[in-house]
């Protein structure tokens, strides 16, 4: 029986990916466990737990505060390595429960642990007063001294009053915000790292040379890598999609096949980014650099995890043109924003361009032997 | 320098004509020219650096002379790639395999290049003796295995010829030794030509017909075994160690010696002579007269070895 030789290279790929479970813990749990334990993080109102470092003092006790901590629990740690606290729980249903924990400490045991980062706020009982001390360029700490001075004021009555309404519905989650950039992280660590490290690796074995010397068609090559590289990535997809579907009922709200296009212009753009990546390296260390160089600062700038409008507002204009914030910008806008073909269009047609001369370049300039 | 026993009309399977091949200050491959004929079996020996495989790499095709001419079946290779590559079996020097491909697969894809059937793979891998090996990954091959795997890739097309880049450094002489098996084996069943790089004299001298030695870029000497060991017909070797100092024996001078050489590091005395039966007694009467005693004293016939040295001054293993 002969053998179609594309199928066959086709096979190599899926083969090495099946049979190395270093790699299909990586490509398909590990963007899964990143979802949940993040969706979890952000989404979930947590119970604030707030420390104040407290500076008591038993003789002259300031009423107001004696009143607002009248049912506060005492609590000793048994070992009697840490301070005793006083916990006071303020509880409402809108914001969450919100759990103060007083250490009771001096003055120099209060500063160690402003230094140290375990309390945000230290707070002195006077008689006639209470005086707080903070650093007031720290928004945490800011945040502590407005919640706990309007707690001991009776003033949190005032939220119940107050017009609150927290935002929880599908698109405005951050793991709304979330799952779409890591289909876009997920997708360029898998074609960059996918064909970039198989192609120098067999580079570097001697592999290639030794198939290029057979009347194999180096078309077939190179289509049989980027046929397998874009059925993993649309199989690790929508693992991930079901995922977060099943466990935090996200939707897609905008086209389904635009979403399809901009997943097909995303594969197009880094399957040739990474052929032009290795199109010269014949060693795989400093193949791993050249890929960490180019993965790692769009992961960091590209919005996959918080969103880039921090950063000064000079470089967000380049930032919006990196290849994976235009691909998660595109499949974030069809996911929680409706978008369709008329609002990623461009961006698809710039990734496919963008691929296009990529790969061009790197076929030109690449080392068969 | 042809072997007469071949066929002088006919046209050479492969044709290297002047080659040559500079490496910034390096000259690879320096003036090479070197015919061979259908069913020839030739071996480039030398140490490593000689050239031998940036030769053999031009002849597979993967790298191109500066200049010179390279013909195989006629033919250039520049437009007939797609030809001469089928007409081709190599085997690289230290390929590696993809890890986690099994055996089988692994010349299943190679066959799937040249459009060869499953059969033809069976046959492959009973030849290269790899049946209870045929589904293991390559990475648990020993790496005589993964040799026999390099070379039945390289037997899969019925190759009319076969390259082969140092097929045996590194293995142990059991593994070698089933490598050259298989190669007799192939050259009963089919008419192959072949070159083969090795830094193993025994290798050369077991398999080949020709042997060309090279250093450095040129060819220094060619011809069969024998040929090229009766150009130097009357010469033998004597080999001793002194004890004391070996200028008191003055051996200089006696009519036998063709060649003194005194390796200091080892302490060892190599004299290549026209006749052992001549020499040794004049050897050893002035061992006696000045005192100088001999060791661990040897007497034998001059090898390829030896022969490089005499070439080059230097040990082909260096």
């Amino acid at each position: 029986m002969k053998r179609n030789s594309l199928i066959q290279l086709i096979l190599i790929h899926y083969r090495e990916f099946i049979r190395e479970p270093g790699i299909l813990f990586w490509s398909i749990i590990f963007p899964v466990l990143m979802a949940w334990v993040l969706g979890i993080a952000f989404s979930r109102q947590p119970e604030l737990a707030q420390q104040v470092a407290f500076i008591h003092d038993s003789l002259n006790m300031n009423p107001e505060l004696q009143q607002f901590l009248d049912d506060a629990e005492h609590i000793v740690p048994s070992e009697g390595k840490e301070t005793d606290y006083l916990e006071k729980t303020i509880q409402n249903d809108k914001l969450g429960n919100t759990t103060f924990k007083f250490l009771l400490t001096d003055w120099e045991g209060a500063l160690l642990m402003l230094k140290r980062g375990q309390v945000n706020l230290i707070l002195r009982e006077y008689p006639d007063s209470l005086e707080y001390y903070f650093d007031p360029i720290n928004p945490q700490a800011k945040m502590v001294y407005i919640l706990l001075s309007s707690s001991i004021n009776n003033e949190h009555l005032v939220y119940e009053s107050a017009r609150i309404n927290p935002l929880t519905q599908k698109g405005n989650r951050y793991i709304d915000f979330l799952i779409p950039g890591l289909i876009a992280m997920g997708l360029m660590n898998s074609l960059l790292w996918g064909i970039s490290y198989a192609l120098i690796e067999m580079r570097s074995k001697k592999l290639m040379r030794r198939m290029v010397a057979t009347p194999m068609r180096r078309s077939e090559f190179l289509i049989s890598i980027f046929v397998a590289r874009l059925s993993i990535t649309v199989i690790e997809a929508l693992i991930l999609i079901s995922f977060a579907f099943a466990y935090f009922h996200i939707s897609i709200q905008g086209s389904l096949p635009a979403l399809v296009l901009v997943f097909l212009a995303g594969n197009i753009a880094f399957s040739g980014i990474a052929i032009l990546i290795s199109s010269r390296t014949a060693n795989s260390r400093i193949g791993t650099g050249l890929i960490n160089v180019i993965v790692l600062p769009m992961t960091v700038l590209s919005g996959i995890f918080f969103s880039y409008h921090n950063f000064p507002d000079y470089v967000i204009p380049i930032i919006q043109k990196l290849p994976l914030t235009m691909l998660a910008d595109s499949i974030r806008s069809i996911f929680i924003e409706g978008a369709g073909f008329s609002q990623v269009g461009l961006n698809a047609l710039i990734l496919t361009a963008l691929g296009i001369i990529c790969f061009l370049i790197g076929l030109r300039t690449y080392k068969w032997y | 320098m042809d072997n007469n026993f071949l066929d002088l009309a006919k046209e050479p399977v492969i044709q290297i004509k002047q080659v040559r091949k500079y490496f910034k200050d390096v000259r690879a491959v320096d003036g090479v020219d070197l015919s061979i004929q259908e069913g020839e079996f030739l071996a480039l020996l030398g140490p490593n650096g000689a050239g031998k495989t940036t030769l053999v790499e031009m002849v597979e095709g993967l790298q191109k002379q500066d200049s010179g001419e390279i013909l195989i079946q006629g033919l250039p290779w520049r437009g007939n790639e797609v030809h001469l590559r089928s007409q081709l079996g190599i085997s690289l020097q230290e390929t590696r395999f993809i890890d986690k491909l099994r055996t089988r697969e692994i010349l299943e894809l190679f066959a799937s290049f040249h459009k060869i059937d499953g059969s033809r793979v069976d046959r492959v891998i009973d030849m290269i003796r790899l049946k209870e090996k045929s589904r293991a990954f390559t990475v648990n091959l020993s790496g005589g295995q993964r040799q026999r795997l390099a070379l039945g890739i390289a037997l899969l097309n019925e190759p009319s010829i076969l390259l082969l880049d140092e097929p045996t450094t590194g293995l142990d002489p059991n593994s070698r030794h089933e490598i050259w098996d298989i190669l007799m084996e192939f050259k009963k069943n089919q008419v192959t030509t072949m070159i083969l790089t090795t830094h193993y004299m025994e290798e050369a001298a077991y398999l080949c017909d020709r042997i060309v030695i090279m250093d450095q870029g040129r060819i220094l000497a060619q011809g069969g075994l024998d040929e090229l060991l009766s150009k130097n017909k009357s010469e033998e070797i004597i080999e001793f160690f002194p004890i004391g100092d070996p200028e008191k024996l003055e051996l200089q001078n006696m009519p036998w010696l063709k060649k003194y050489s005194f390796d200091t590091d080892r302490n060892k005395i190599t004299l290549i002579v026209t006749a052992i039966v001549d020499s040794l007694s004049d050897l050893i009467e002035r061992s006696e007269s000045s005192g100088i005693g001999i060791g661990a004293l040897t007497c034998r016939r001059m090898t390829l070895d030896d022969l490089f040295i005499s070439l080059t001054g230097r040990r082909l293993a260096e």
